[in-house]
């Protein structure tokens, strides 16, 4: 048993297809109660009000954001490496999902900013690193769309997946250097005192694995939805050939 | 390889190469500025170090679709392929010949427009510096957008789509360096940080463009 028997497509789908239900519900019902706790449960903080429980949908966002890249470079690796179809239609799979959870953590540090910081936008070193990771994701998308050959197609995007990490991180770097910040530290870590207060932080730790859960299904169903439409593909050329 | 380098400077000189081009665009941007931001020369002096920057940023963009487009089309890249240079050796050869063609051309012409947007004396110095430094990462970075595209048909708007998030770290630290320069400030810092860019992306940069050239040529 390795998990490289989930390369042959048609395992994958099967497995993926027992385990999607329950990650569908199990995602679902975590969210639920995170938000709900999060939002009607919590008390308001003293200085922030209510506006403090958006970080129950930022920072989970925010986490996906970046360990969609991640997990795209994984997958664009292992394509590069081994050559498994289905990890190249993952790392395809996973980019508009990716672009999304930015999406969502752009606009609800904009509308958190609005009334704490006085400003919807500020080129602070962390928003400004998350919208160049929004421009990569972009170009990372447009290119699987421009080109028409699949496996050309698969191979220039994982080449552009990792130099673009390369670039992305050298990015962060960068403009920390060419700003100073606004933006505060990180809400939780393992090793700092000052955390996030408890009352906030059991909510916020249940949204998160939601949010991966609900991360893991989304990949696992398009993916599924990107085999199927090669295969319908494959079909329709072999029919095309025979008539 | 010097071969090949002559090859290409002389094919860009020659008509339809479109050598200048960049450089006029250049000069059309700089241009363009003072009438979107007002002629207050206060205002045009503080910005001069980025528009200087930008504008050499987007020329550069500009060049970079004919760049392994023409010899495409004609079939000599794939000679190129096939020939016994590696193919790493002819992808550093076309961004030096895009070097010398579209960024040595525009650090030469900085002064001249900083000029025209009253750019600090202090300024004229940092900004050919860091101009220098920067515009050879320009070059092989587009190199590898170039390479990533050349199949496409109408690859320009994807390409510009696909290099600018790459340019972001050599922009942030030439313009950081020309700013500081032109306010008199210690330049030191962000002029290694680019040149560090700079040494690094000539070094590794030219292996994915060959690989990705060799993808697209299968």
């Amino acid at each position: 048993m390795s998990i490289w028997e989930y390369a042959n497509p048609r395992k994958f789908l099967r497995t993926s297809e027992r385990v999607m239900p329950v990650l569908w519900v199990s995602s679902g019902l975590l969210m639920a109660v995170g938000l709900i706790w999060g939002f009607f449960f919590t008390p308001d903080d003293y200085r922030q009000g209510s506006t403090v429980k958006i970080i129950f949908l930022h920072v989970p966002a925010a986490l996906m954001a970046i360990n969609a890249w991640f997990m795209m470079l994984v997958a664009s690796l292992i394509w590069v490496i081994r050559r498994h179809h289905v990890s190249a239609l993952a790392a395809k799979a996973a980019a508009p999902v990716g672009i999304v959870m930015t999406l969502i953590a752009l606009a609800t540090g904009a509308i958190w900013g609005q009334p704490m910081w006085g400003t919807w936008w500020a080129w602070d070193p962390r928003l400004t690193s998350f919208l160049v990771l929004f421009l990569f994701y972009l170009g990372y998308i447009a290119l699987w769309e421009a080109i028409d050959n699949p496996d050309t197609a698969a191979d220039l995007t994982s080449i552009l997946c990792l130099v673009g990490t390369v670039f992305a991180v050298l990015s962060r770097y960068a403009v920390n250097f060419w700003n100073q910040g606004l933006h505060q530290g990180a809400s939780l870590s393992l090793d700092e005192k000052e955390n996030v207060a408890d009352a906030f932080s059991n909510p916020l730790y249940i949204c998160m694995v939601g949010f991966v859960l609900f991360f893991i299904a989304m990949v696992f169903y398009r993916t599924g939805t990107e085999i199927r439409a090669r295969r319908i593909k494959a079909l329709l050329a072999r029919a095309r050939q025979e008539a | 390889m010097i071969a090949l380098l002559m090859r290409d400077l002389r094919l860009a000189v020659r008509a339809g190469g479109g050598f200048g081009l960049g450089l006029a665009f250049f000069l059309i941007v700089t241009v363009m500025v003072p009438f979107s931001v007002g002629p207050e020369s206060d205002l045009l002096s503080r910005i001069a170090p980025g528009v200087l920057w930008l504008g050499a940023l987007l020329s550069c963009l500009l060049s970079l679709d004919r760049l392994l487009a023409l010899d495409w089309e004609d079939g000599s890249l794939d000679l190129l392929a096939t020939a016994p240079l590696p193919l790493e050796a002819v992808v550093s050869v076309k961004a030096l010949a895009h070097w010398i063609t579209t960024g040595l051309p525009l650090v030469l012409a900085a002064p001249l427009l900083g000029v025209l947007l009253n750019l600090p004396v202090e300024g004229f110095k940092w900004v050919v510096i860091s101009l220098l430094l920067g515009t050879p990462a320009l070059s092989v970075i587009g190199t590898f957008g170039a390479a990533l595209t050349v199949g496409l048909k109408r690859g320009g708007l994807l390409l510009s789509l696909l290099v600018m998030p790459l340019y972001v770290p050599t922009l942030i630290f030439g313009a950081e360096a020309a700013r500081r320069g032109a306010l008199g400030m210690g330049v030191e810092t962000p002029l290694l940080m680019l040149a560090g860019i700079s040494a690094a992306v000539i070094a590794l940069m030219p292996f994915a463009s060959a690989a990705v050239l060799r993808i697209n040529l299968r």
